[in-house]
C-alpha cells in the first residue's frame, strides 16, 4: 500500500519538466495564499482579478519588442491600477465600475495585439497557464518575484495590517497609505507574473482568493491566516498538478478545483463557522 | 487652563462645496466637549481637519500648541463602528497594540514596555480578561472600551470620538461616559461628536454647536438658546427629523 503509493507520488518526478512543475506550483501556491489574504481582508478580491487580466496587453507587447515578458506585464498591470485610482479619485465613477471599465479595456488591448500581430505566443497559455513548459530561467524568475513579495510582506506586516484593518489610524499617525496601496498593486501585479504559467490570468483569481478565504473561516489571526493560506495554496497547487498528470486534465484548472474543494469543506465543515457544525443554515 | 486645539476661522470644502466656512473655536486641557449639530452640518469634516486628514482650505488649526503633524502621535481618534470591519482576524490586545505603532517606526516590532503599556490600557477600562477574544465577538459597549484602551496606549492627550453613543444601549452609555471623565480627569481632552442631543447638557462640559458655520460655543445653557437651536437646524432639509429631537430636549 505504502509502496504503491510512493510509486505513485514518484513516478511524475522521473520527468525534468514535472519537477519544475512542482516546485513552481509551491512557490505560486505559497505566494498567492500569503498575498491573497491581504486582498480579501482589504476588499481588494475585484482588484486581483483586474490587475491578473490587465497584464495581457503587457505580455504582448513585452514578446513583439522581445523583452521579457515580466517587464511588461508589470508595466500594464501598475498602469490599469493607477488608472483606476485615478477615475475613481477624479470622477463620480465608483470604484467597482472603474476596475470594470479599466481591466476589461486592458484585457481588450492585449487581444487585440495578439490577434492581429503573430507573436509567437500561445494565447490558450497565458490565459490558462502551461505549467508543463516552465524552463530553468521561468522557475527562477517564479522564484525571485515569489520571494520579494513575501519579502515586502513580512517586513511590512505591522504597517500593512493598520493599513487593512483602520486606514484612518494608518493616516493620522503619518503613513504613506496611497504609497502603501500602490506598493500592493505592485505587489499583485508581480504574483500575477509569477502565477501566469501556472494557473494562467483567467483563473489566478482563485488562487489568490480561495486559499485566503478558506484560512478565512477557520482562524482568528491575521498572521495565521496567512500561513494557513500558504499552505492551503500549497496543498491544492500539489494535488492538482498530481491529479493532472494522472487524469490528464489541465493542471490550472485542476488546482483550482481543489483549492475550492477545500473552500467548499471550510464553509461547510469549519469549527467555528461552518453552516454545517454551528447551524447557520437553520436561521439567524 | 492652556489650549489644546485652537480654531482660527476655518474652512473645509469637499469637491469645491465648502463644509466648513470660517469656524473659530478653542478648547482647552482636560475638557470633555460635545460637537452637535445636524445631519450634514461637518460634524466629521471638522475632527478629520483636526487630525489632519482634510487639507484647510483657509484658517489655521493648532493642535497642543503646533502644527498636527509635529503632534500626531498624541491626537488618538476612535472610529465610527460602521468603519470597523468586525470579522477582521485580530484580537483584541492587536488592535489595543496598534496605538503603539505611531512609536514604533517601520520594521521594528513590539517590545516589552509596548505590551506592558497594552496591559496597563486594557485594565484600565476592564477589559484584560479579554485581551485574546478576537475583536468582533465582543459587546457593543466592550468594543468602544478596546478602541478607548488603544488611545490610552497611544499615550493621546487628545481623543476624538467619532458618534460612539450611536446603537448602544443607555447603561452601556453611562459606562463609556464614566470611563470618558475618568480620562479627562487625568488631563486628557475628550472630544466627541454626537448627533444625538439627549444628555449632552450632562455629559459635556462644553458644547460645540455647528452647521457649517459655528453657532455657538460654551456651555450647555449658552448653547441651547431657542436662536441658536433655531439658527443650527432650521438652515438644512433635515428640519423636521431635528426638530422632533429638540422637543425631546426642549
Amino acid at each position: 500500500m505504502i509502496e504503491q503509493l510512493s510509486i505513485w507520488l514518484l513516478e511524475p518526478m522521473e520527468y525534468t519538466f514535472m519537477q519544475r512543475a512542482l516546485i513552481a506550483s509551491l512557490i505560486v501556491g505559497i505566494n498567492c495564499g500569503a498575498l491573497g489574504s491581504i486582498l480579501i481582508l482589504k476588499r481588494l478580491a475585484l482588484m486581483g482579478d483586474a490587475i491578473a487580466h490587465a497584464v495581457l496587453p503587457g505580455v504582448a507587447i513585452a514578446y513583439l519588442i522581445g523583452i521579457n515578458f515580466f517587464w511588461g506585464a508589470v508595466t500594464t498591470g501598475v498602469i490599469t491600477a493607477l488608472a483606476i485610482g485615478f477615475v475613481t479619485e477624479h470622477s463620480k465613477i465608483k470604484e467597482d465600475s472603474a476596475i470594470g471599465i479599466m481591466f476589461s479595456a486592458a484585457f481588450a488591448l492585449g487581444i487585440l495585439i495578439m490577434s492581429n500581430i503573430h507573436t509567437g505566443v500561445d494565447l490558450f497559455h497565458i490565459l490558462f497557464g502551461n505549467v508543463l513548459g516552465v524552463s530553468a530561467g521561468d522557475l527562477k524568475l517564479i522564484a525571485i518575484l515569489a520571494l520579494l513579495v513575501i519579502t515586502l510582506i513580512i517586513l511590512f506586516f505591522k504597517e500593512l495590517k493598520l493599513f487593512i484593518f483602520d486606514h484612518i489610524l494608518a493616516r493620522s499617525i503619518g503613513l504613506p497609505t496611497s504609497l502603501i496601496h500602490y506598493l500592493l498593486m505592485l505587489m499583485l501585479s508581480l504574483t500575477v507574473v509569477a502565477s501566469l504559467q501556472t494557473v494562467g490570468i483567467v483563473l489566478v483569481v482563485a488562487m489568490l482568493i480561495t486559499p485566503g478565504a478558506t484560512a478565512y473561516l477557520l482562524v482568528n489571526r491575521l498572521s495565521t491566516m496567512m500561513v494557513l493560506a500558504a499552505f492551503f495554496g500549497l496543498i491544492s497547487a500539489v494535488i492538482g498538478l498530481y491529479l493532472s498528470f494522472y487524469l490528464n486534465v489541465a493542471s490550472g484548472a485542476a488546482i483550482v478545483v481543489v483549492a475550492t474543494i477545500f473552500f467548499l469543506l471550510a464553509l461547510f465543515l469549519s469549527p467555528k463557522e461552518g453552516i454545517l457544525t454551528t447551524k447557520k443554515i437553520f436561521g439567524n | 487652563m492652556e489650549a489644546v486645539v485652537e480654531l482660527e476661522e476655518v474652512t473645509v470644502s469637499y469637491n469645491e462645496e465648502p463644509v466648513l466656512k470660517e469656524v473659530s473655536f478653542s478648547i482647552s486641557q482636560g475638557e470633555k466637549v460635545g460637537i452637535i449639530g445636524p445631519n450634514g452640518a461637518g460634524k466629521s469634516t471638522l475632527i478629520k481637519a483636526i487630525m489632519g486628514l482634510l487639507a484647510v482650505d483657509q484658517g489655521n488649526i493648532k493642535v497642543l500648541g503646533g502644527s498636527i503633524d509635529e503632534n500626531r502621535k498624541k491626537v488618538a481618534y476612535i472610529p465610527q463602528k460602521e468603519k470597523i470591519d468586525w470579522d477582521f482576524p485580530i484580537s483584541v490586545e492587536e488592535v489595543v497594540m496598534m496605538g503603539r505603532y505611531a512609536h514604533l517606526g517601520l520594521f521594528k516590532r513590539p517590545q516589552k514596555e509596548d505590551r506592558q503599556l497594552v496591559n496597563k490600557s486594557l485594565e484600565e477600562v476592564g477589559m484584560a480578561e479579554y485581551k485574546e477574544r478576537q475583536l468582533g465577538k465582543l459587546s457593543g459597549g466592550q468594543k468602544q472600551r478596546v478602541f478607548l484602551a488603544r488611545a490610552l496606549a497611544q499615550g493621546a492627550e487628545i481623543l476624538l470620538l467619532d458618534e460612539p453613543f450611536a446603537g448602544v444601549d443607555q447603561t452601556t452609555q453611562e459606562a463609556i461616559y464614566a470611563l470618558l471623565a475618568e480620562i479627562s480627569e487625568q488631563g486628557k481632552t475628550v472630544i466627541v461628536v454626537n448627533h444625538d442631543l439627549k444628555r449632552v447638557e450632562e455629559y459635556f462640559e462644553n458644547l460645540v454647536l455647528i452647521n457649517q458655520r459655528l453657532i455657538a460655543y460654551g456651555t450647555a445653557e449658552t448653547v441651547f438658546t431657542h436662536q441658536h437651536l433655531q439658527e443650527a437646524f432650521t438652515t438644512t432639509q433635515k428640519t423636521k427629523s431635528a426638530q422632533k429631537e429638540l422637543v425631546v430636549i426642549g
